[in-house]
């Protein structure tokens, strides 16, 4: 539904994005992570048509945004961050405008605004100007907005910031709700509302994609599964099965390979430390055992260096996460 | 079309839902009224004369009275069109509601020809007004109403390039104020451009002469309705809302 692809975006000397790719799928919600000034907003700018990409493409709904942004725009509904809201419009003035700018045809848009108030909410302040209104409604006069036209994808830029907790979790239902029928990108820095909303999350940070997986792999981070990084020079052998056996062990991936030396990660049994049994397995073959570190980048600690401009070890620990999630950007 | 006439209509309410429409036709009525007012007496003053002295038809309402209305309403407008102009873009910007026009299903020329109409629409109103005065002088005088016609195709023709100029200059800035100041300074600049003209070369002459847009109006002021003037008046016009495309897409680029 959505395809992104060596997304770059350039002001003047700073990269906003960079090279960032991905996809998603019809029907899926999509969390985008990351801490302000990641690119974010760019990115779904870019994919709204609001502003062109410097490098790379996308792709909406299967309309290129920079060939046909007009087929794509009719399927697409975007909340800025701050709800575009003219202060001197009463709602129900508002979303008719709307309406008529989204192309709702002439006959439904009555029926349609109605629809959508109810829908959000907000149909016991129609007659206010949206001037007046609280951050709350505001916010769900947006997602009326985004959702006039009723299109495939929704791009939805921290549509819970600046809500009560109670407005939060409204908010949180009205957009599972969508899923299905729209495909939904939404941004946020919050941590839990990824795992509560999104089915799929791309980590961002400084213009790049540092990290895509579903939030239940992030939260089984979360909770701590063990982690190894090894290095192995099994002249040529497959070490791979070998240490798929040892017991305790979960995953075994290959995560690079230098000639003969094979960079592996191995999941186990969270609480189990398999350090021992796994550097005995390879040592008891005759193989070089150059590197064996556990690599324990949970999302929050990822998030951490995301958000704090840290150096020195979480900067390690970073290049670590880059590494292990790696596989699962490509 | 209907995106145009939507984002015309819209601007349109704007004005009228802000102090902006009711200051602007406000302002314009009160100093047009008064001009009316001082040159209606001038003028009866000159006919009262010229009949004492028996020469009678001397006096010409259209050349001594209407005329210089109009050039006097065309000078009004450099200081009440920036009003109209100056919050169309700037305002949109500062207050992010650009975001939703361009992720709209509309083009940008939509946009632009939306708001263009919608403060054509505003001014058309303002200059409305002015039509009760004319009434006046069709019940006791006698007017040529060609004179009347044209001078108001070449009011609107004028405003409509202003508008399309202060149009383009909102579209720079997202301060109002800023625009608003930049586009009087534009206007004047364009009036006041032919005032050295006689002391310059001929070629430079006639090059500022035809630059001036309100030395373009003269004319139309005296019932002549000239091929020349109409399209100076559509090509600064199409000029103007077509550097506005530019700079709302080069906006776009620099994000």
């Amino acid at each position: 539904m959505i395809e992104v692809q060596h997304l770059t975006k350039r002001y003047g000397p700073v990269t906003a994005v960079d090279d960032v790719s991905f996809t998603v799928e019809r029907g899926e919600i999509l969390g985008f992570l990351g801490p302000n000034g990641a690119g974010k907003t760019t990115t779904m700018r870019v994919l709204t048509g609001y502003m062109p990409p410097t490098e790379g493409k996308a792709v909406v709904a299967g309309y290129d945004v920079m060939e046909q942004p007009i087929e794509a725009k009719r399927r697409t509904g975007y909340l800025p961050e701050t709800p575009p809201l003219y202060p001197e419009m009463t709602v129900r003035e508002y979303l008719s405008f709307v309406a008529k700018i989204k192309r709702v045809p002439r006959g439904e848009r009555k029926a349609r605004v109605e629809e959508m108030m109810r829908k959000t909410h907000v149909d016991d302040v129609a007659h206010r100007h949206c001037g007046k209104l609280s951050k709350g409604y505001r916010q769900r006069v947006g997602l009326a907005q985004a959702l006039m036209h009723n299109p495939d994808v929704l791009i939805l830029d921290e549509p819970t910031a600046g809500l009560d907790p109670k407005q939060i979790i409204e908010t949180r239902q009205l957009i599972r709700g969508l899923a299905g029928d729209h495909t939904i990108i939404l941004s946020t820095h919050i941590l839990p509302e990824v795992s509560q909303t999104c089915q799929r999350v791309v980590i961002i940070n400084r213009g790049k994609v540092v990290a895509v997986d579903t939030p239940d792999n992030l939260t089984a981070r979360l909770r701590g599964s063990e982690t190894m990084y090894l290095q192995v020079d099994a002249q040529g052998a497959d070490a791979a099965g070998i240490l798929e056996r040892v017991s305790g062990v979960t995953r075994v991936a290959v995560t690079d390979t230098k000639q003969q030396v094979v960079g592996y990660e191995v999941d186990s049994e969270s609480g189990r430390d398999v350090r021992r049994e796994l550097a005995a397995a390879v040592v008891s073959r005759g193989w070089g055992l150059l590197e064996l570190r556990p690599m324990r980048m949970s999302l929050e600690e990822i998030f951490l260096h995301v958000t704090t401009e840290e150096t020195a070890a979480p900067a390690a620990a970073v290049d670590a996460a880059t590494e292990r999630t790696g596989e699962l950007v490509q | 079309m209907n995106n145009i006439l939507a984002i015309a209509h819209k601007e349109l309410r704007s004005y009228f839902s802000t102090p902006i429409a009711y200051i602007v036709i406000g302002f314009f009525a009160l100093l047009f009224g008064y001009f009316f007012y001082a040159m209606l007496i001038i003028f009866n003053q000159q006919s009262l004369q010229l009949g004492g002295f028996g020469g009678g038809g001397n006096v010409d309402i259209n050349q001594q009275l209407i005329r210089p209305l109009f050039l006097n309403a065309s000078v009004i407008l450099l200081f009440v069109l920036p009003l109209i102009t100056m919050r169309t873009y700037s305002e949109e910007k500062r207050s992010g509601t650009i975001e939703l026009l361009l992720t709209s299903p509309v083009t940008d020329v939509d946009i632009i020809i939306g708001k263009f109409l919608g403060a054509m629409a505003l001014y058309a109103a303002m200059l409305g007004i002015t039509l009760l005065h004319m009434m006046l002088l069709f019940a006791w005088g006698n007017p040529e109403p060609k004179v009347v016609i044209t001078g108001y195709l070449g009011l609107l023709l004028m405003g409509g390039c202003f508008i399309s100029v202060g149009l383009l200059i909102s579209s720079l800035t997202k301060n109002q104020i800023v625009s608003g100041m930049v586009t009087f300074a534009v206007f004047l600049l364009l009036w006041v451009i032919n005032w050295i003209a006689s002391f310059t070369g001929p070629t430079t002459q006639s090059v500022l002469n035809y630059l001036s847009i309100t030395d373009h109006f003269d004319d139309f002021t005296k019932g002549i309705l000239d091929t020349k003037h109409l399209v100076y008046y559509f090509s600064v016009m199409s000029f103007g809302l077509f550097l506005t495309a530019r700079s709302v897409d080069t906006e776009r680029w620099k994000g």
